[in-house]
């Protein structure tokens, strides 16, 4: 198939950037989304153009460096599923898809498509640990046993990829389902219950201090989210926070 | 040839690790301030590594290329990770894992260090626990284990087929805390190009700044190279796009010995090629195999039909198929280790039974699986065990729960439904045994250089056992290194912070900035890509599933030419000075270009086949490996001599004291 591309590019943080026309063809459906920009860049290279910089590893949906915002949707149309998973059979001959970064005052543009995420690494040391050194000299794994709902629960929060397609979905660039779905994981293990008033406090903290706006239960970011992290999290720190802000003695 | 020194502690083998930390030198916490570790790499061995140290009160510096620690790509592993906890009391034991391992690494792997990596494995899944790592579980709230290939207990704990992001998010945690307290610094987007040797010993690195081009110089103390496996030389992998062997080829220039680079590991279960565009190959996790059948048409006029789409796999009776793997290992059926179910499959392939467009993929099916699970639901819950809806139904329910995401993943990519018909599966590249050679502390032949996880050789011989490599990567990050580097680093708690403006570090900058400005003035005509699908292309089909000697001797003439003309005609874009991945890229396929020369020359030296390592002209009469233990029972070593072909062997005896030296069998 033949498809139009309308793509950001930006040189540096400091270019004002603007969206640029590409048109590639034989597109075949059996492609990533991401190997059609591969054979995109190889054209540009050929043609003695700059190629497009975007993020991307793993290219099996589970490292979270992939990003893009792909005809107005995080990680483009489909559920449950990254850029690098979108495959071309979503799109269809003659296509113009819009390829933007991410959008948002805490994610500022590095170059084209690739932005800098390190406040979600900052929101992390805050907070989103258990202090246990690494010494191994703990109990027995088994020593205490964790309900299954609790144990499953936990996981499906963990599963977060930190990719940051829930603040720029969210109107008001929050990051309350990226720092909710760390809170709750650690909140409903037993090993994670003794630090839990600290943790939401400093990680919300943080999370205020980067710049991401408030929630307002819009719900985007559940919708747009890869792993399909649950707005329940929110529901769930929003008690813990309740709760931390009224014990607290600081 | 000179005798490496592997540094194996005196004693009993179950004694060894003991008493080597009890004889240990140790730092004290005053002078560990004083002491600088850079760590290379944030994946399970670099992360456990680097938050370990900062714990014990090391400064240290930890690189990534990616643009976060958590993003290393152990965080794909999907299977499990191994432990001899022997929960399930099915027989398992410390000596059993570590003799599953010295079997299924077809007794090319050191004694010592996979003892210690079995004493150890207990350990982890405990530390794990307490960061908050969320096992699967049972009802009661207990752990629950799978089993994974060449083993016959179930050893294996796990989070779906998430477990590598699990793992490495616990690591990641545990650096976030250190970060937090400054006993880190962390250097995302930033590449290692270079070691710094001052006096004999590692004193520092150059590293790129990937986001602003600048090239940066780092001193220290002591590096570890934590930076993965190299199994992206053949362009094609299960690896992320980014994995390299930078660092661990710019030591081994710098003098560490390169340790078995020709073995390499071809997972049998990876979505199959679909077409020229492919930039990478995505596994379906082993444990599938342990619900899943592997199977190939019996008669090739159903495979020709069924790859012209003229016959549906699941109209194909019973009879008419050829479960191949249970046919000629019945002892372990389908979970035979990756490099025998890999070779089954070539070799069903190559004799015409494959079964899609290319004829290179085989079926992994669940029908069973769902109606076996299914009736034993049916059963808990009173259903009607004879309606075979009602089974249906509930067996692909429990098949979800326990392989739900790799369904989906799987579906996304071929566009199939395989709860409804079997997969199509064919063997990838995605692991790599060898790597740069350590002595028992994970120290290489560079003092105070030391290799952790893939990227070093030690644990697991010609073949890796499934569900191993996340088990040794936090091995050497939690337990081994935090013990060894001390030992090492008492000798410097005098030495002070090491001066950056040595010419040692501006020989090694001047290096780094002639090779980067070649490749931006190079001006040539082809992309990056283009060299790097090419050397794929060579070792795939020369240094691949199977070798033979008239092929590597091919090989390293083809790679030879297309080194030079890379370095004569490649063109890369845009400047040194800003974000540049094709300048990224082109620095580690100039790496690979050389390093896949080695490998030939090392599967050319060595006249045996063993694990991954399969020369066609050393075979049984039934197609199995067959190994030359008189000639070939050691490590080889090559240490550099200023251009690959060149690079001279070093040996490395194995002695065999604890297991008996034996023909692998899991028939």
């Amino acid at each position: 198939m033949n498809l139009n591309l309308k793509i950001w590019r930006q040189s540096s943080p400091n270019d004002k950037g603007k969206m640029a026309d590409y048109k590639i063809t034989d597109v075949s459906p059996d492609m990533s989304f991401l190997e059609m920009l591969d054979v995109l860049n190889n054209q540009l290279i050929e043609a003695g153009d700059e190629p497009i910089a975007f993020d991307h590893d793993c290219r099996e949906g589970i490292c979270g460096m992939c990003s893009l915002y792909i005809n107005g949707e995080a990680h483009g149309p489909g559920k449950g599923i990254t850029t690098c998973q979108l495959h071309m059979r979503s799109f269809k001959d003659g296509d113009t898809i819009y390829i933007e970064p991410w959008r948002a005052s805490a994610f500022p543009v590095i170059k084209d498509l690739v932005v800098d995420r390190t406040a979600f690494d900052r929101v992390m040391s805050a907070g989103g640990f258990v202090s246990v050194n690494t010494s191994g000299r703990t109990q027995d794994a088994n020593n205490i046993p964790v309900p299954k709902e609790d144990a499953d629960k936990a996981f499906d929060a963990a599963t977060c990829i930190g990719c940051g397609a829930c603040v720029a979905s969210c109107k008001n660039s929050s990051a309350m389902l990226f720092v909710s779905a760390k809170v709750s994981q650690l909140a409903l293990l037993p090993q994670g219950k003794v630090e839990r008033t600290e943790r939401v406090l400093n990680m919300v903290k943080q999370m205020d201090e980067e710049g991401f706006g408030n929630c307002s239960n819009t719900g985007a970011c559940e919708v747009e989210c890869p792993k399909e992290i649950s707005l329940e999290n929110i529901a769930r720190m929003n008690r813990e926070y309740l709760v931390a802000s009224v014990s607290s003695e600081k | 040839m000179s005798v490496l020194d592997s540094k194996i502690p005196e004693g009993p083998i179950d004694k060894k690790w003991t008493n080597h930390k009890n004889h240990i030198n140790l730092v004290s916490p005053a002078n560990k301030r004083r002491i600088d570790v850079i760590v290379i790499g944030t994946g399970l061995a670099g992360g456990a590594a680097a938050a370990s140290l900062a714990e014990l009160g090391y400064n240290v510096k930890a690189f990534c290329y990616q643009d976060s620690p958590r993003r290393a790509h152990s965080i794909a592993a999907q299977g499990g990770i191994n432990a001899a906890k022997n929960y399930q009391n099915d027989g398992d034991s410390t000596y059993r894992l570590f003799y599953d391992t010295i079997k299924g690494g077809d007794y090319r792997s050191r004694e010592a260090n996979v003892y210690r990596l079995a004493e150890v494995s207990a350990n982890i899944i405990d530390q794990c626990v307490a960061q908050g790592v969320p096992f699967a579980r049972e009802y009661g709230g207990l752990l629950d284990n799978r089993s994974f290939g060449g083993v016959q207990v179930s050893r294996t704990f796990y989070a779906k087929g998430q477990t590598g992001q699990q793992l490495l998010l616990g690591a990641y945690s545990a650096m976030s805390r250190q970060i937090g307290k400054g006993k880190i610094k962390m250097y995302n987007r930033h590449e290692m190009l270079e070691l710094v040797v001052v006096g004999g010993k590692a004193r520092g690195i150059i590293a790129r700044n990937l986001t602003t081009g600048e090239i940066e110089r780092h001193s220290a103390h002591a590096v570890l190279i934590c930076s993965g496996g190299y199994g992206n030389v053949f362009f094609l992998s299960t690896n992320a796009m980014g994995s390299n062997v930078t660092a661990g080829w710019k030591i081994h220039k710098k003098g560490a010995f390169f340790a078995n680079p020709c073995y390499t590991q071809i997972h049998p279960t990876c979505i199959p090629v679909s077409g020229d565009h492919q930039s990478k190959l995505t596994l379906m996790s082993e444990s599938l195999r342990n619900d899943g059948r592997i199977w190939v048409p019996k008669k090739k006029e159903d495979a020709e039909a069924i790859r012209a789409k003229k016959l549906k796999p699941t109209d194909l009776k019973e009879e008419d198929r050829d479960y191949y793997l249970e046919r000629r290992y019945p002892a372990f059926g389908n979970l035979v280790p990756r490099d025998v179910a890999s070779r089954a499959a070539k070799e069903r392939c190559d004799a015409g039974f494959g079964v899609n467009a290319t004829g290179e993929a085989v079926f992994l099916d669940f029908a069973s699986a769902i109606q076996r699970y299914g009736k034993e639901a049916a059963l808990v819950q009173g259903e009607d065990v004879d309606n075979s809806e009602v089974v249906t139904h509930l067996g692909k329910k429990v098949v979800e729960a326990k392989y739900g995401n790799l369904f989906q993943m799987y579906e996304q990519i071929v566009d199939d439904n395989p709860y409804e018909t079997p997969m199509m599966i064919y063997p990838a590249v995605h692991y790599t045994m060898g790597g740069i050679w350590v002595d028992y502390n994970l120290m290489t032949t560079i003092p105070g250089c030391f290799a952790l996880g893939e990227a070093n050789f030690s644990d697991h011989g010609a073949n890796r056992l499934g569900a191993s490599a996340l088990m040794q990567g936090l091995a050497d990050g939690y337990f081994v290194i935090p013990y060894t580097v001390g030992d090492y680093l008492s000798g410097d708690i005098r030495t002070g912070a090491i001066p950056t403006d040595s010419p040692e570090f501006d020989e090694a900058e001047k290096e780094v900035k002639e090779r980067l400005e070649h490749f931006i003035n190079n001006k040539g005509t082809k992309t990056v890509d283009y060299f790097h699908k090419k050397l794929g292309k060579i070792m795939w089909e020369k240094c691949g599933m199977a070798r033979n000697k008239e092929g590597l001797e091919q090989a390293i003439q083809d790679i030879r030419a297309l080194r030079e003309e890379f370095w004569k005609d490649v063109r890369v874009p845009g400047k040194m000075d800003e974000l540049n991945p094709e300048l990224e890229k082109a620095g580690r396929v100039a790496d690979f270009l050389e390093l896949g020369e080695l490998m030939c020359k090392d599967a050319l030296t060595r006249n045996e086949s063993c694990g991954g390592h399969f020369r066609e002209e050393y075979q049984t009469e039934e197609g199995e490996a067959m190994r030359d233990d008189d000639g070939y029972t050691h490590v080889s070593a090559w240490e550099y001599k200023g251009d690959p072909g060149a690079a001279e062997l070093h040996k490395e005896d194995l002695k065999y004291e604890y297991i008996e030296l034996k023909q692998r069998s899991y028939k």
